[in-house]
């Protein structure tokens, strides 16, 4: 398989605190990821690092062969599209609109967008079920439709990686259910690879191919869903007891937890 | 079917049918409208026809057309009016798209020059100069020193709210704020220990475009013109970062780059326009404000129809005091009057108006 991110030793910290130390961790093309952790432990700062949002201190990611600084951030925007977790925005732009941000990186500065771009756009809030509330202002929509319409915005970006952030966290499970279908069906056609911090362990089950563990800065376990998911790295890594068997209903493995 | 769906998405509310085009077109006859008319009032009347022949004959250097008409009219459209009209425009321009970049980079539709403290900055300089009557640049030591104010206020701001990379924009409006604040006292100071300049310092921080040269004209021309491109450059950039940081960068923007390049250009353009008229309140708050319910956030939209709303209104002002109103009023003071309790009440409708 064709290696998408080969991240080499790397450290970052805040002023004081480190965040991550000496991570290594090498992604391929067309997978679906699933970052699992406890709160606080680098899962979003990895992803930072990963879009080139920050530069670690020590060690290189390399992406697709290059090292990331090596990259635009242009070109960098045509590649990686990122779903942040809870965000807001002041301006009411509509619905519509903000999805449309996603073509920029694909639309000349001062050029308007072609049919092509407006025929995408509209495909994608169809996709997102996003299309009844199109012109309506973002600044009145609720978090959860919110989250869908950022959601559009970043597979309107039509990148090859998509990096979802906690992406799911504000939807309802129908929703919820709904985006990561999407994303795995980008996946599934062989157009995406999919890296998503998660916090339900059962829907990372069911949609990832494979899990990476992260605590305190570094990753502490990494395979395909069957082989890594088990009680004992599940009590190392967030210090709870937990069942866990293959359940044919959603045909994927799940937890069930102790009280 | 596209019918269909404009059906189902609910009312758009507030925005304006008129085309981009058309807002631009009719804001700009506007816009010429009011400088004839404005160059027409005042103390002696000008019809407006002697006014366009006025400036056909300058610019044709064609002298024949102005036969038969009093000597003296040329003059004071040319040499009176004309720099004083277009100064007030400029300024009007500039400081209106410099609050449309402020409020997009501090994500705050009620961030002005005021809320960095640039204008505290340049008003705290001028004090200066007029205070121990520094006059080694002529008339020019007032400008100067507002526009050193304002730039070195700027950036002990961006440096008091910087951490790690970027600039947060709460920070920035708190540290704006806490610099303004101490500035002001600072001002308060000088008027007080300052006995027979401080009418001077009083009547420039109120402002007013009263005697300005044609200097004056190409001067916030030159910077406005310049901010006005960097703007548009950036524009979309603008946009972008109204979706945070992180999904601007991820989106192609450099966000510690742009947002600096964006800041130092709004902070120029600001020490400009305030070294040039004094300090203007409630332009660059107001009409980005107006302008955004017209054209929508898109800043590609709202800044060129932003630099000529703001043109038109200041310049609207200045023609009121100048050649309206019995006694001049510093346009300051007139631009807070009428802005300030115009801004509170569209401010109160929108309260009211939003839905969640």
């Amino acid at each position: 398989m064709e290696k998408l991110f080969e991240i080499d030793q790397i450290s970052f910290g805040y002023k004081s605190k480190r965040v991550i130390e000496g991570l290594s961790l090498t992604l391929a093309a067309g997978v679906f990821y699933g970052i699992i952790g406890p709160n606080g432990c680098g899962k979003t700062t990895l992803l930072d690092l990963m879009i080139n949002h920050h530069q670690p201190a020590a060690g290189r990611i390399r992406y697709k062969g290059k090292t990331l600084a090596g990259y635009s951030k242009k070109a960098l925007s045509r590649e990686i599209a990122l779903v942040p977790q809870n965000f807001y925005i002041n301006f009411p732009f509509t619905a519509k609109e903000v999805v449309m941000m996603g073509r920029y990186p694909h639309i000349k500065r001062f050029a308007a967008p072609s049919t092509r771009d407006i025929r995408f756009v509209h495909d994608i809030m169809e996709q997102t079920d996003t299309l009844a509330f199109e012109n309506r202002f973002i600044t009145q929509l609720s978090s959860g439709e919110r989250q869908r319409v950022i959601f559009a915005r970043a597979l309107a970006q039509d990148s090859p990686v998509l990096i979802l952030d906690e992406a799911t966290s504000n939807l309802d499970i129908n929703h919820a259910l709904g985006m990561l279908k999407l994303a795995a069906q980008g996946v599934e056609d062989e157009t995406k690879t999919v890296i998503a911090v998660m916090q339900d362990i059962n829907l990372a089950a069911a949609f990832c191919d494979h899990l990476i563990f992260v605590q305190h800065g570094n990753v502490v376990a990494n395979g395909p869903v069957d082989k890594i998911l088990n009680s004992e790295i599940l009590r190392d890594v967030f210090q709870v007891d937990s069942k866990i068997y293959f359940e044919p209903y959603s045909d994927s493995m799940q937890v069930v937890f102790r009280k | 079917m596209t019918e269909d769906i404009k059906q189902k998405s609910g009312p758009r509310l507030g925005r304006s049918k008129v085309s981009q085009g058309s807002q631009v077109i009719l804001l700009m006859l506007l816009l010429v409208l009011i400088i004839v008319a404005s160059a027409g009032m005042g103390y002696i009347k000008i019809p407006f026809s002697d006014v366009i022949r006025i400036v056909l004959a300058k610019i044709t250097g064609n002298t024949g057309i102005l036969a038969g008409m009093d000597k003296l009219l040329p003059v004071v459209v040319l040499d009176v009016r004309l720099p004083r009209i277009l100064t007030a425009a400029t300024v009007g321009g500039g400081l209106a798209i410099a609050g449309v970049v402020f409020q997009g980079i501090l994500l705050n539709p009620l961030a002005d020059p005021y809320t960095l403290g640039v204008s505290a900055g340049a008003a705290f300089g001028a004090s200066l100069a007029i205070l121990f009557n520094i006059s080694f640049m002529s008339t020019w030591s007032v400008p100067l020193l507002a526009f050193i104010g304002a730039m070195s206020t700027l950036l002990f701001v961006l440096y008091l709210s910087s951490s790690g990379g970027g600039y947060s924009s709460n920070n920035l409006i708190l540290s704006g704020i806490i610099v303004a604040a101490i500035l002001s006292a600072g001002i308060s100071f000088l008027k007080y220990i300052a006995d027979e300049q401080v009418s001077i310092i009083i009547f420039w921080l109120m402002g007013s475009f009263a005697s300005k040269t044609w200097t004056d004209v190409s001067i916030t021309l030159i910077c406005v013109f310049f901010g006005f491109c960097v703007f548009l450059f950036y524009s979309r950039d603008l946009n972008l970062m109204s979706l945070g940081d992180r999904t601007a960068s991820s989106l192609g923007v450099d966000t510690q780059k742009v947002p600096l390049i964006l800041l130092l250009t709004a902070s120029l353009v600001t020490a400009i326009c305030v070294s040039v008229s004094g300090i203007i309140g409630f332009v660059g708050l107001l009409v980005p404000h107006m302008m955004r319910s017209i054209t929508g956030p898109d800043n590609q939209k709202l800044i060129p129809v932003s630099l000529l709303a703001g043109a038109i209104l200041l310049l609207g002002a200045d023609t009121i005091t100048r050649a309206v109103l019995p006694n001049e009023i510093p346009i300051g003071v007139l631009t807070a009057l009428i802005g300030g309790p115009f801004f509170c009440y569209i401010f109160r409708k929108q309260q009211t108006a939003k839905v969640w």
